[in-house]
């Protein structure tokens, strides 16, 4: 999975550069999240606008890294959600567990 | 003008790396359905969806061993208004019946990938046969 990790203004702001994230490739999405909060990142991005497709792995994988993130105290977002993307998170009404912005600016002005 | 019958069967090892290719059929399948008249982004993204869920679901729980000659059988076909997709597998089966619904109070990080083919389509049916099983999924697209 290709993914790019950045700093910015105090967040670590991840960029899912894949268009897909499914069963092939969403246990990398969840060590990575995972060795991030071990690792003591404890303000998390997500940012989606890439992906174009995700299925229920990909969901439970956001899922982990956002249980493992709360377990220590800190915050996992979600920008940029394609509206078909969006979509699954409603259906499995995902949306209320997540902190959903519609972009990088959104989440800094809510102080994820 | 849309199609009145379409058939397309797929067969590819039990690999994860081919649900991107299996998903990609059903959005061109999609595509295809000129006179459909729902949201088609959103269809597509469905198919490609359920044909995903039912692959990793044949792959997961349908193979009798790690044997890498063990193939997932696709077919996919519409017929008047009808999207019939079946997917069959090899293992030892289970109760449709039994899946539980995910606990929405307290989600999983897994266990929903039936409730998801579930919700965009019309009708699931898992049945066990003496050679194989199947999962068949129907949509009415009207």
């Amino acid at each position: 999975m290709n993914l790019e990790l950045e700093k910015i203004n105090g967040y670590s702001v991840l960029t899912v550069q894949d268009e897909r994230i499914d069963a092939h490739n969403s246990g990398e999405l969840k060590e990575y999240l995972l060795q991030m909060i071990e690792g003591g990142e404890s303000r998390i991005i997500v940012r989606l606008g890439n992906v174009r497709f995700i299925d229920s792995s990909g969901l439970g994988a956001l899922l982990s890294g956002n249980k493992g993130v709360i377990a220590k105290s800190g915050k996992l977002a979600l920008t940029n959600i394609q509206k078909q993307v969006l979509s699954m998170f409603e259906l499995t009404r995902l949306n209320r567990v997540f902190e959903i912005y519609a972009d990088l600016d959104e989440a800094f002005n809510n102080e994820v | 003008m849309c199609p009145s019958f379409i058939q397309v069967d797929v067969v590819v090892p039990t690999q994860t790396k081919y649900l991107d290719l299996i998903g990609s059929i059903g959005e061109r399948v999609a595509k295809e359905l000129d006179s459909y008249t729902g949201d088609r982004a959103a269809l597509a993204y469905q198919l490609n969806l359920v044909l995903t869920e039912a692959t990793v679901n044949a792959i997961k729980h349908g193979c009798c061993d790690n044997d890498p000659q063990n193939c997932v059988k696709v077919t996919i076909q519409l017929q008047d208004d009808d999207l019939n997709i079946k997917v069959y597998d090899h293992g030892q089966g289970f109760d449709l019946e039994k899946v539980p619904l995910p606990d929405f109070e307290h989600p999983g990080e897994s266990g929903m990938g039936l409730y998801l083919i579930r919700s965009v389509m019309d009708s699931v049916t898992y049945t066990k046969m003496k050679e194989h099983n199947v999962l068949e999924i129907i949509k009415h697209l009207k």
